[in-house]
């Protein structure tokens, strides 16, 4: 028999059961549709992590000091005064795989502009810290390396302040004071939104890190050391290297801890990317399991088929169907079914996930991979649970068939 | 496509010849012996009708005419083929080929129609789309039913709906027409009809084999071969066949479209 005629009876079978035929394909498209949405959803959900980490700057290393350890009690990280002036410039010198440095150091407070005030965190910087940050400057302009040596009284506003203390005007060249200590505002930051824990970064004022702790703080070390390496493979060379200096400058020996830590942020979006993905496939495992029950549902109604369509089976071998024909037949029908379904239950799929992103705000992603994988899994489950009901109907004696009640 | 002229081209008359059938099945432990030896030969152009009582062989003996069945023991040569020992396909090829079947039931496809069930057997042959089509309609009108090709066969009377089964079992050409009880289920005037249709399809040279347990049908055959207990008991020529013509007649008219 050729393959046409074998398709032209397979579509004259299922046409003529259109109800149940639909609800064959019910299960695959549910199933299919079900795979996309949540693997549209679970890559969207890795995505935005993805984003939100990227925002903290790539190929960072940040340096803290390590915890005091006082006769047993041990206080936090930073906690000791271990990093200095010094050691930011040692750094610079003596580490190649470092490319951008710059020291950090912290002063919280008060900030007054007019008749506004605001409560927020100083961040004394150098001047790598917009580029360490992959940051930028909206208007005005950043300090230089003059303005931090001469700790120069400037700032830089984060949107969020600069929106907080100058709703109507711009603050540029005017005036705020911090902690009773007037600094002229020179720039105001970009929007960077939230980071990974929800924390909005654009809460924050910027100034040199020499300002921060000579005319804030009086406090002479530094908080933290922000460090990017030359490129994403260089991280683990410029921790190591980053170390080794460390420990020499700070006299520490061979045994002895580190009196400092070192934070990777590839670590941390490492750690996230593995989540979203663990959530990604769990989504899709569940979904799957719906695809999984839609192709039980397929050899169901097949079997079904075979046992209400023997006399059927029965007649196309009296008039000269062989085995083989009635296996394929079948084979179709249900790969007909299971494609159909697949078919539509893709584009339910793309669709819902658009309704998602829309209604829900959420961001999904369709894959032309997840497409593919839920369009190959209604091929195969066509296969895998028509090739039961085929094999019975192909096995029929044709004189039981044509007997059949 | 059913030429007289070709069938008498061929030399060996003998379309059918049988020698020693015995077929035994094995229900359980026990042995049934459906045919005990039957030896037979039918002749191109025959129209043979074969009695019996139920359990008498009949029934098993038309399964291996019909290539459905294998034979336990003996030979079938079927048109200078020995189809006793084919396989499963190859019987198949044979029934598609050589072999048209009608049944007490019709069986026809539901919610198909007439002319799709008619090219059914086409399907499984080699015939293109339009060929197919064009030998469906011809059969089709060659039981008298050109005009009803699309319709199901729920729209169909039992002596549409056996003509329909008849015109599938013309439409591949076949060397012999089977019918197993093929008026069992229509009403008087119907069947004589429906044996008017063979009558004049064996006119035209098709061999028809006839299985029944009604006398009354029988009577339009050409010649009786009477089973019991899984022998040939009789085997007569009827040299005085009724012609369904006549006899249709003779009967009571009844409204065609009312049955419809």
């Amino acid at each position: 028999m050729k393959i046409a005629n074998i398709l032209i009876s397979a579509f004259r079978a299922l046409q003529r059961n259109k109800m149940r035929s639909f609800l064959t394909m019910l299960g695959i498209i549910i199933g299919v549709s079900a795979v996309i949405a949540m693997l549209a959803i679970g890559q969207g959900a890795q995505y935005s992590v993805e984003q939100q980490i990227s925002s903290l700057g790539t190929n960072v290393l940040i340096v803290y000091p390590g915890s005091q350890n006082t006769g047993g009690i041990r206080g936090g990280a930073g906690t000791t005064t271990t990093l200095t002036e010094e050691d930011c410039l040692a750094i610079q010198r003596e580490c190649p795989a470092v490319s951008l440095i710059s020291p950090g150091t912290r002063a919280g407070g008060q900030v007054i502009a007019g008749n506004l005030n605001w409560a927020t965190g100083v961040e004394g910087t150098g001047t790598d810290y917009l580029e360490i940050r992959k940051w930028g400057i909206e208007y005005g302009d950043f300090y230089t390396d003059q303005d931090v040596k001469a700790a120069a009284k400037v700032c830089v506003l984060g949107k969020t302040v600069a929106d907080a203390l100058f709703p109507e005007a711009s603050p540029i060249g005017l005036t705020v004071r911090i902690r009773n200590v007037p600094c002229k505002v020179i720039g105001v930051l970009t929007k960077k939104g939230q980071n990974a824990m929800g924390q909005d970064q654009d809460d924050v004022i910027l100034a040199p890190w020499t300002t921060v702790q000579r005319r804030l703080t009086w406090f002479p070390y530094l908080r933290q050391i922000l460090v990017s390496a030359a490129s994403a493979s260089n991280i683990p060379v410029a921790q190591k290297q980053i170390t080794e200096l460390l420990r020499m400058r700070h006299k520490i020996a061979p045994y002895d801890p580190d009196d400092f830590s070192i934070r990777n942020q590839a670590d941390l979006a490492t750690a996230a990317t593995a989540t979203t993905q663990i959530l990604t496939i769990l989504l899709a495992s569940i979904a799957s399991v719906s695809l999984l029950v839609g192709g039980i549902g397929i050899m169901n109604i097949m079997l079904v088929s075979v046992t209400e369509r023997t006399r059927e089976i029965g007649i196309r071998m009296s008039v000269g169907a062989r085995s083989r024909d009635i296996l394929t037949q079948f084979l179709i029908e249900a790969l007909v079914l299971s494609l159909l379904g697949g078919i539509i239950g893709i584009l339910l799929g793309v669709g819902g996930s658009t309704l998602i992103s829309k209604l829900a705000k959420w961001p999904t992603i369709v894959t032309f991979f997840s497409i593919l994988l839920s369009f190959g899994f209604s091929i195969a489950i066509g296969i895998f649970f028509g090739f039961y009901p085929a094999k019975k109907a192909a096995m029929l004696n044709p004189i039981d068939a044509l007997r059949y009640e | 496509m059913i030429g007289q002229e070709h069938r008498e081209a061929e030399t060996d008359a003998r379309l059918i010849r049988i020698d020693h059938l015995v077929k035994t099945y094995l229900l359980g432990e026990v042995e049934v012996h459906a045919l005990r030896g039957v030896s037979l030969e039918l002749r191109r152009g025959e129209f043979a009708a074969i009695m019996g009582a139920s359990g008498s062989g009949k029934s098993t003996f038309m399964n291996i005419l019909g290539c459905l069945d294998k034979p336990t023991r003996g030979s079938y040569i079927l048109d200078g083929v020995d189809v006793s020992g084919l396989s499963g396909d190859e019987l198949a090829r044979i029934r598609n080929a050589k072999l048209g079947f009608v049944f007490q039931g019709f069986n026809l496809l539901s919610r198909t129609s007439a002319i799709e069930n008619v090219e059914l057997p086409l399907l499984y042959g080699t015939a293109s789309l339009k060929d197919r089509e064009a030998r469906a309609v011809k059969a089709l009108n060659l039981v008298g039913l050109g005009d009803r090709s699309h319709h199901y066969p729920n729209q169909l009377s039992g002596g549409q709906q056996q003509r329909v089964a008849i015109a599938r079992a013309l439409v591949n050409d076949p060397s012999i027409v089977l019918a197993d009880e093929p008026t069992g289920n229509l009403d008087s005037r119907t069947s004589v009809e429906v044996m008017g249709i063979f009558q004049e399809l064996n006119n035209k040279g098709i061999t028809i084999i006839l299985v029944t347990h009604e006398p009354d049908i029988a009577q339009f055959a050409n010649r009786h071969i009477v089973f019991r207990d899984g022998k040939i008991r009789s085997d007569k020529i009827n040299t005085t066949p009724k012609r369904a013509a006549d006899v249709l007649k003779d009967m009571p008219e009844i409204d065609e479209e009312e049955a419809a």
